[in-house]
């Protein structure tokens, strides 16, 4: 899933300032499941910036509305009303979620509350770590299961470097991604793959040959 | 072609115990201290290797460093991290230094930026050490760029180094990767600093039951420390390095630690020239530059022998 963390409240709180009737919207998908934009985190948005525009001489109106999916315009046709009511739009979404709503209703000024971190998950409660690079080209069957692209400080396709020590990175609070890489393919009786080298990626499969674009003509409707 | 071997193949080649030594380019606009090291390595190292923005601090480029020590005198070795060049700029760079004289290379991944007093910069690892060292090796024997495409004339030929860290982790693993290295193309390697010789007689063991050290010439890392305040800085804040509590005490109990830190160096060269399969010694003395020639001498690698004929290419 997506992983992202709300910005900071004061940070959200200046970038509304100039704005009396917010329409703040959640996404019930990934930012959902990350506690960061949810039904939950918009009722709380709502109610810290009402307080704290209260407690100045310029009170703010809060409409407070969570969809299905936000990267979807047939989830915001749902909110046309709402969003022709308010002055501008507050997304909790992810960066894709904030564009569709721009995107969807052009005249309307959106704010992002969220900064969006990686592909990744939650590893323990209250922790969530990258896991996917996104580099377009996958090569987790060469690296028992464990993404180097992603996951080394690097991003070494034949690591370890010198910096690994006691498993982990010389980056702080990183784990050798390739410690790990190691082991378990030792672990799989397959050390021998790893001696091979592996060549100079493709990376224009990646964002580095431009924004990336999907096109499947067999699922095309008209 | 001998002509064009660099001295340090050349001397690897006839069998001689090889010393380099290393500078690190300043953070400013000026060759006049380089130079000052080169002289003071000339004629007790046979060559020296420039790093390249170490530790992630922007400093003089290396290849311009390369050629500020050729014009002193000394032969350099060329350091090349993958932190940042694409495959486009590090070839236009290799390019470059050969054609200004250097033909000695040592390829790196390079510490991560975060370290260094950029740390918000972006990091390129278009390729990694490895890749960086079969692409040199290809533009060499294959006479090809990276993409495949032919070099019409003019290759650059390299003597490709490569490092090796005995005491970063998985142990074992370490081993694997210098294979790997080899397997790609490294010709010479030199060690990450050693203080803790029984690691590394490990270590060249595991080296020699996979017959490395007749495939490629290995240089052992050494470091004169200068004080006990240094090594346990060393110990407690330098990644992929051990410095063992005796040495710290050794040098806290000295009445002259500089005096301390030449004697441990000069023994710790004399037992790694006892462990087979180590071809040559590579002195760090990070800005202590003026002890090495009585490190040389006191080991008894002094003179240092001269190749007949081997001027150093005129720029």
């Amino acid at each position: 899933m997506i992983v992202a963390e709300q910005k900071s409240f004061d940070e959200i709180s200046k970038m509304v300032e100039s704005f009396d009737k917010v329409l703040i919207l959640g996404c019930n998908e990934c930012v959902t499941v990350c506690l960061a934009g949810g039904e939950k985190e918009v009722g709380v948005l709502a109610t810290s910036l009402r307080l704290l525009r209260k407690q100045g001489d310029r009170p703010i109106t809060t409409l407070e509305e969570t969809v299905t999916r936000q990267c979807e315009w047939e989830y915001l046709d749902q909110i046309e009303k709402l969003a022709e009511e308010a002055d501008c739009i507050i997304s909790m979404a992810c960066g894709v979620g904030v564009q569709y709503v721009a995107e969807r209703f052009p005249d309307k000024w959106v704010i992002p509350a969220l900064d969006t971190k990686c592909a990744g998950g939650s590893v323990k409660h209250g922790q969530w770590e990258e896991r996917c690079g996104m580099c377009g080209e996958c090569i987790l069957h060469k690296t028992g299961g464990i993404c180097p692209v992603a996951r080394c400080s690097k991003r070494i396709l034949n690591g370890p470097c010198g910096g690994s020590q006691n498993g982990k990175c010389e980056v702080k609070d990183v784990d050798c991604i390739w410690d790990q890489i190691y082991k378990r393919m030792m672990a799989l009786g397959r050390m021998d793959q790893l001696l091979e080298i592996e060549p100079e990626k493709n990376w224009s499969k990646a964002r580095d040959g431009g924004p990336r674009k999907l096109v499947r003509e067999d699922v095309m409707i008209g | 072609m001998s002509e064009n071997k660099s001295r340090l193949q050349t001397l690897f080649e006839q069998g001689e115990f090889v010393v380099t030594g290393e500078i690190g380019p300043p953070k400013g606009a000026t060759g006049s201290g380089i130079r000052e090291h080169a002289k003071h390595l000339k004629n007790c190292v046979d060559a020296t290797n420039l790093t390249d923005n170490q530790t992630a601090i922007v400093r003089l480029s290396s290849i311009a460093a390369g050629l500020h020590v050729i014009q002193a005198g000394v032969e350099p070795i060329v350091q090349m991290t993958c932190r940042d060049r694409n495959r486009i700029a590090i070839q236009s760079d290799l390019l470059g230094a050969y054609s200004l004289g250097i033909k000695n290379l040592l390829c790196l991944s390079g510490d991560h930026q975060s370290f260094g007093n950029h740390p918000t910069a972006a990091n390129v690892f278009d390729v990694d050490s490895i890749q960086l060292i079969r692409i040199v090796k290809r533009m060499k024997d294959e006479k090809v760029f990276a993409c495949g495409e032919e070099i019409k004339s003019d290759e650059p030929r390299f003597f490709i180094g490569a490092v090796a860290n005995p005491f970063a982790d998985p142990f074992e693993v370490r081993v694997y990767r210098m294979e790997k290295k080899i397997n790609a193309g490294a010709q010479f390697f030199q060690t990450q600093i050693i203080f803790d010789l029984e690691r590394f007689d490990r270590w060249m063991e595991l080296v020699r039951e996979r017959g490395l050290h007749e495939r490629a010439y290995i240089m052992a890392g050494v470091m004169p420390v200068k004080s006990a305040k240094v090594a346990a800085y060393m110990q407690k804040s330098v990644s992929g390095m051990i410095v063992p509590d005796e040495m710290v005490d050794r040098l806290k109990k000295a009445e002259d630690q500089k005096a301390e830190a030449v004697e441990i160096c000069v023994e710790q060269i004399k037992q790694i020239m006892k462990i087979k399969g180590v071809k040559g010694v590579h002195i760090m003395a990070v800005g202590w530059e003026e002890i090495v020639p009585s490190i040389v001498e006191k080991v008894g690698l002094l003179p240092r022998p001269q190749i007949p004929g081997a001027a150093l290419a005129a720029v």
